[in-house]
């Protein structure tokens, strides 16, 4: 088995604004299973940020506990990372985002670390807009202890050893939109397409950016009758828009066809671009998501995609109305306040 | 595009750039891993059964191989390839029990072979096994032609050129050494059921109207010939100050043996501009560092005497100017002739065929430069059972092309004798294995070794110098050459895709260092060049494309800088990736049988 990768790149690799080339990007090699869909997203971020031309020093991985957050090991490898406590990933990041929200933050999760253990912090970072992306690689089952049924699994799925899920699924995409969470997507491990240009428009997405993304189990929950399989989810994924960024103050020379295509102005100029492929739907109505997910599961249908974006609701640091300076780049003189002004604070509680 | 055709033996050789370059196709990837085994005498049989001269070529080779390599492309030097050949020839144990073991049963066929180099000792190691009387002339006094006669001991000892023609000779091949043909009607006329005629290229280039030629003739030798005449010992000095006129290998192994038979200043002077001679570059670097210098862009004007003593050389300055066509000219710069002072001049300008021994009348055909007609693919002559190989069918090349035609030429006879069609040749030996050993385990050693290429070391100058015989470049030792091998990537170890098992999980296309594969909606070639992860410009190299999957993509991995790692395949879930080892054995008459020492 290998466990280094070669040093050698195709030497006509593209580069990005930076002079970097997703080699760049990249992190060590994935000890998970092979074919596991985890690590096309882990592929899919190394992606969004090479194109979005982040510098790696600027970014943070959170994560919990699981196959998932093991995820960071393997993509941004030159960038910050915090393996914490199984289902605590948001409180970390909460904590890092707040001492220097200069960084863009990925929490990485899974369907255990996020919809069981976890389902506390995960509820209230989204209470908090948190500017950060969320990303729950959700397989669906727990690949980490031999393959049980997650609070994700479907009613009726049938997992590897031939038992049927009794309960109802947790649907975490649904929950958070519920809970205000001001962009939430859903999408598959395996199309790239589709889910680089999600994770592009949460990464410039001022805000709590949640992405639910089925993320199929290769080794125990890739089989008939699993609900979470390659096979299944390509036979019932149905798309709500095909969408792409368009960064900042770049010209936009695309037509979609009237009445069809709508696009999300970002705070940064940045703009999303949806073609839209249900048509009922719009993507800054939180009914209209919710009917659209209720819909397809009633249809069982998987809807990917852009379900829901605000970009008007205020992120914790704007809530707070916290410094604009990281702390860390905070000195003595701004941080202490002196013997006169102490004296009238002290005064002021008297 | 369509699904590419894996079956066509030719795919899965061309994507082993060293040898599919290999005029005789050596089955390069497979030695050196024999070699990194410390398995050097099947290392040296994989060789010989490829290319009959390993310690010769490992030596002396031209090595198109190693431009070839895709170390070049991911990197930047190739893997020292001949080199490592060179030490599967030195660490080697006892390989002649290896070989076939003459005597044959006959098969009451006869056949002759003029000439007793390269070419015509690769023809009787491949039909004195069958059972062919074989007869072998040649002029000189022992075998292997030019590369006794021109190739300098400093570069090939006698004992490594001895052993290895003896190889073939000891396989009851009958010589007569010292006998020049005199006549090709008379050894036709002799009964031989066909005739292999590997004479080479025997005729050294003169300047016969260059002024001053004819009278400093004492002081003025054929480049060929004065090595020969060196090489027999019938030459054993040389005047102080030297020009060498000419730019390829045949001249740096005239200034090198004119450097050790007393030569002080030995210059070679060269029309062509110093980038575009044709001597190989670690040729004109071993020149050099024996304090050769090279004069480019020279034009030899006259030979200039004094007192009817040679006293050198007049030269016109030149450039090279090149139209649209790339055509080269070389033109005068205008600057006053320049005399290059010399005691003696050799000359290595180039080399000819030359058949006077061949009668015109026997209905074997020669073209407009007088060259014999010959197929290019079965070295048949317009006189059916008259064939030809090495320098003596296309004109000067090398010695691994002179062993390629006689590989051919010999299956050519032996189709033949029997009465078959010549165009009819039988397939090449394949074999393809898969390397997997258990999950995620390969039975070849797929870590990319970053290690730049490792220099040869060199015998001293003061050493050198002073004796002819001395060898300048030492080979490998064994743990060099162990580090080198660690360099091959692994070529002929095979991505073989099964488009059935796929689940197109991306797994193999997120996980690839260099990013060879991409799954993608078909199109036509050129634009599914464009489409793919990075662009696939380098079109030599061909696209593996499968046939269309369930989402109706294809997968296509481009070949060029492929590393042969084997991630895509260990990152599979379902093994539609596998590693598979490729062993390509090009068509021969005889093939060394099995046991063949590494595919037992």
């Amino acid at each position: 088995m290998s466990y280094l990768k070669p040093l050698f790149s195709h030497p006509k690799l593209p580069k990005n604004k930076l002079g970097y080339t997703l080699k760049e990007y990249e992190g060590s090699l994935s000890t998970l299973c092979a074919g596991c869909g985890h690590d096309s997203i882990s592929a899919a971020i190394a992606r969004a940020c090479f194109e979005l031309s982040i510098e790696p020093h600027l970014v943070a991985k959170i994560s919990g506990i699981g196959c998932s957050s093991k995820t960071p090991t393997y993509f941004l490898g030159n960038s910050h990372g915090f393996n914490s406590v199984h289902g605590r990933m948001p409180s970390v990041a909460t904590g890092a985002n707040m001492a220097n929200r200069d960084l863009v933050y990925f929490g990485v999760s899974g369907d255990g670390d996020s919809a069981s253990i976890g389902m506390g912090q995960f509820v209230h970072v989204i209470r908090r807009n948190l500017n950060m992306v969320y990303v729950v690689m959700n397989n669906g089952c727990y690949g980490l202890t031999k393959g049980q049924d997650s609070a994700t699994a479907d009613q009726g799925s049938k997992n590897k050893s031939g038992s049927i899920n009794p309960f109802q699924a947790i649907d975490l995409a649904s929950m958070a939109i519920e809970l205000g969470a001001s962009f939430v997507a859903q999408s598959f491990s395996g199309d790239k397409q589709q889910l680089i240009p999600l994770l592009k428009a949460a990464i410039k997405h001022p805000g709590f950016a949640f992405l639910n993304v089925i993320s199929p189990c290769v080794t125990f929950n890739n089989n008939p009758g699993s609900t979470k399989s390659y096979d299944y989810v390509r036979e019932h994924i149905e798309a709500t828009s095909a969408r792409d960024l368009v960064p900042g103050k770049e010209e936009i020379n695309v037509s979609y066809d009237a009445g069809k295509s709508t696009h999300v102005e970002l705070h940064d100029g940045s703009e999303i671009q949806l073609n839209k492929l249900a048509l009922d739907w719009d993507p800054e109505d939180r009914n209209s998501a919710v009917n659209a997910l209720q819909k397809a599961r009633a249809k069982e249908e998987i809807l990917t995609g852009l379900l829901y974006v605000n970009t008007d609701w205020k992120d914790l640091h704007r809530t707070l109305n916290t410094t604009k300076t990281p702390l860390n780049q905070l000195k003595e003189n701004t941080l202490c306040p002196g013997v006169k002004t102490l004296g009238q604070i002290n005064e002021g509680f008297r | 595009m369509k699904p590419t055709d894996v079956r066509n033996p030719e795919y899965y050789h061309k994507v082993v750039d060293c040898q599919y370059a290999c005029p005789a196709h050596t089955p390069v990837p497979e030695y050196i891993r024999l070699i990194a085994a410390e398995k050097y005498t099947e290392a040296y049989m994989i060789n010989w059964e490829s290319n009959v001269f390993p310690g010769i070529l490992g030596r002396t080779c031209d090595r198109p191989c190693e431009p070839a390599c895709r170390r070049v492309r991911v990197e930047e030097e190739p893997v020292a390839i001949c080199r490592l050949k060179r030490v599967a020839a030195d660490q080697k144990g006892e390989v002649k029990q290896l070989m076939p073991q003459a005597p044959f049963p006959q098969n009451g066929k006869k056949i002759a072979l003029i000439g007793g180099g390269p070419a015509s000792l690769t023809v009787a190691r491949d039909l004195a096994p069958l059972g062919y009387e074989v007869h072998l002339f040649d002029e000189q006094i022992a075998g292997g032609g030019m590369m006794r006669s021109q190739i300098p001991s400093f570069r090939l000892p006698e004992t490594v050129l001895n052993e290895e023609v003896d190889y073939i000779l000891d396989l009851g091949i009958h010589t007569q050494f010292l006998t020049y043909v005199e006549s090709l009607r008379e050894v036709l006329s002799r009964g031989y059921d066909a005739v292999f005629v590997g004479t080479g290229a025997p005729r050294g280039k003169d300047l016969p109207k260059l002024p001053g030629r004819q009278e400093g003739a004492a002081s003025i030798h054929i480049g060929i010939e004065w090595l020969a005449s060196v090489a027999f010992e019938h030459t054993k000095s040389i005047s102080k100050k030297v020009i060498v006129l000419g730019g390829g290998n045949t001249a740096m192994d005239c200034c090198r043996t004119a450097r050790r038979l007393g030569g002080k200043e030995v210059k070679v002077v060269v029309r062509s501009p110093f980038a575009e001679m044709k001597a190989s570059p670690w040729e004109k670097e071993d020149a050099m560092h024996e304090d050769i210098e090279i004069f480019d862009n020279h034009v030899p004007v006259s030979f200039e005497l004094e007192d009817g003593r040679l006293i050198g050389m007049k030269f016109q300055k030149v450039r090279a100017v090149y139209d649209e066509k790339g055509k080269r000219q070389l033109l005068p710069i205008g600057e006053p002739d320049v005399f290059i002072e010399a005691d003696e001049v050799l000359m290595a300008i180039g080399q000819q065929n030359s058949f006077p021994w061949i009668e015109r009348d026997l209905g074997l055909e020669f073209d407009e430069w007088d060259m014999p007609v010959v197929d290019r693919k079965t070295f048949q002559s317009t006189l059916s059972n008259v064939f030809f190989g090495g320098d003596a069918a296309f004109g000067p090349e090398n010695v691994i092309t002179a062993v390629a035609h006689g590989h051919q030429a010999a299956v050519s006879i032996h189709l033949f004798c029997q009465g078959k069609d010549l165009q009819d040749r039988p397939d090449p030996y394949t074999n393809l294995v898969s390397q997997k050993m258990g999950i995620h385990e390969w039975s070849y050693d797929s870590q990319i070794a970053a290690d730049h290429r490792y220099i040869v070391p060199q015998a001293k100058k003061s050493l050198t110098l002073n004796d002819r015989k001395q060898e300048v470049e030492l080979g490998f030792d064994i743990q060099v050459a162990h580090k080198e091998t660690q360099r091959c990537l692994n070529c002929d170890v095979q991505t073989v895709f099964t488009e059935d098992r796929c689940i197109e999980c991306d797994a193999c296309m997120d996980v690839c260092p260099t990013s060879c594969i991409t799954f993608t909606a078909n199109e036509d070639e050129p634009e599914l060049r464009k489409n793919l992860l990075v662009p696939a410009e380098n079109t030599s190299q061909d696209l593996l494309v499968s046939d269309t999957l369930k989402t109706g993509r294809v997968m296509v991995k481009d070949e060029d800088v492929c590393l042969h790692c084997g991630l895509c395949a260990e990152r599979c879930p379902t093994s539609a990736w596998d590693m598979q080892r490729y062993f390509y054995s090009v068509t021969k008459a005889y093939q060394v049988p099995a046991p063949f020492p590494a595919l037992k």
